[in-house]
């Protein structure tokens, strides 16, 4: 787990505009952030948002960035019903509208192209984990990176797929493998269960290949990924995680 | 000053301002973050250890369960946020495992399974505020949850309660730890907000 130490202050509060705001699914929304002194970004970190109601009142929460280092700033942002920031988020907020952010943060759950000496990346994703490493693959298109990239996305159902779209056309050397876990499709050829040992086998890179894996998703999605991962012999340290609960929003 | 968002409105009760540090809310679940997958060391080859002082000390699992506990109910604040309130813990206090170990040292490197390390001053260890704790809501600790134990240092943000604590290097001068390297906190105290380094 060593790492390259990235410190210094890390800058404060700063005025976000909302800009375009994309429906990704009936509960996902895409909401672009204009940031005027925006330092820039690495693909895979968070974003500190902050939001202050007209009594003064304000409530915090860290979103997962969409957007490659380079693009405007994103946030894609699911619904979490009993939240208060997420439904704000998806429902109320429009292009013009203010709020705050700070960062970016977060060094591990990071990918740079080149900053792994070659395998190729296994990326894992659960329901709305599928933020950070949506702004890896667009990271490795931007760079010209060609490291080979299979994305093994869970979902509910198909309706609940974020980015399809955009995962529809998916740029050369990267695969994109479903499994939708509720309901399916008619005709639906892909994996219909949750992602389980033998899927990992079928899905995951030889570990002959020193493959990097980046896994994101709610806990019970990570720590069985991560667990299988290991089971097939996949270095722990080559096994990064991120993990949200159901909780907060 | 902040800019108002239009349209937001509180829909979560008032946190006791007493009790929720600022910029947390209250939550009834226990969240889980960690940068890597779960490890499972076995209890037969379980050891935590203290270096670094004039001579070396280790307890097997046995030896450690063998120490004194204390129950310690106590809030909980997580940097991403969360704060959970009257968490009950079991644990062995680092007054009783720092008194077997003769040291100078003003600060320690704890570490993990896993490869983690968080940095703490030693007087955050002692004085009934810090324990090394085995056992969480009247069970064992579970392994997502840092099991067989981890360290409790609720004073500070969750993440200096190391998961998976193997033992502690003591040390003359503070060194950041895993999460500290990526720029958080070097003490983290979640009543000042020190988050992220330099707050």
């Amino acid at each position: 787990m060593a790492g390259t130490a990235v410190r210094g202050r890390l800058s404060t509060w700063q005025t976000a505009t909302v800009g375009p705001v994309t429906d990704e699914t009936p509960k996902v929304r895409t909401l672009r952030l204009e940031v005027p002194e925006w330092p820039g970004h690495r693909a895979g970190q968070h974003v500190d948002i902050r939001l202050t109601a007209d009594d003064g009142y304000q409530a915090e929460r860290a979103y997962s960035i969409a957007s490659a280092p380079g693009e405007p700033l994103a946030i894609t942002v699911e619904r979490l019903d009993d939240g208060e920031v997420s439904p704000y988020l998806t429902e109320e907020a429009r292009t013009g509208d203010q709020l705050e952010v700070r960062g970016p943060i977060g060094g591990y759950f990071v990918w740079e192209p080149g900053s792994d000496s070659g395998g190729p990346l296994l990326l894992a994703a659960g329901g709305s984990g599928i933020v950070p490493l949506r702004a890896i693959v667009r990271e490795r298109s931007r760079a010209g990176s060609s490291v080979p990239v299979r994305l093994l996305y869970s979902s509910r159902s198909w309706e609940d797929v974020i980015y399809s779209t955009e995962f529809g056309l998916p740029p050369g050397g990267v695969e994109v493998i479903y499994t939708l876990t509720r309901s399916q499709p008619r005709m639906w050829q892909g994996y219909a269960r949750r992602v389980d040992d033998q899927m990992l086998a079928e899905v995951a890179w030889p570990t002959a290949d020193r493959p990097l894996a980046y896994v994101c998703g709610p806990t019970n999605f990570v720590e069985s990924v991560a667990a299988g991962l290991v089971k097939l012999g996949y270095p722990a340290g080559r096994v990064k995680t991120e993990r949200f609960g159901a909780t907060g929003g | 000053m902040s800019p108002v968002s239009r349209g937001f409105r509180r829909k979560r009760e008032a946190a006791p301002a007493d009790r929720v540090p600022p910029g947390q809310y209250v939550t009834k679940d226990f969240p889980v973050l960690s940068a890597g997958p779960t490890p499972h060391t076995p209890l037969s080859t379980w050891t935590f250890s203290i270096d670094g002082g004039r001579e070396p000390k280790s307890w097997t699992w046995e030896e450690f369960r063998a120490l004194p506990t204390e129950q310690v109910t106590t809030d909980i604040h997580c940097v991403t946020r969360w704060s959970k309130l009257d968490t009950m813990w079991e644990g062995v206090s680092l007054d009783v495992l720092l008194s077997a170990v003769e040291y100078e040292a003003r600060y320690v490197l704890a570490f993990s399974d896993g490869g983690y390390t968080t940095n703490l001053p030693v007087a955050d260890l002692l004085g009934g505020k810090a324990w090394v704790a085995f056992g969480y809501g009247g069970g064992p600790l579970g392994a997502e949850h840092g099991g067989p134990a981890r360290l409790l240092v609720p004073h500070l943000y969750f993440w200096k309660s190391a998961k998976w604590v193997r033992g502690l290097h003591l040390r003359d001068t503070d060194v950041p730890g895993f999460w500290e390297n990526y720029g958080y906190n070097m003490y983290g105290d979640p009543w000042r907000e020190q988050r992220y380094a330099g707050d």
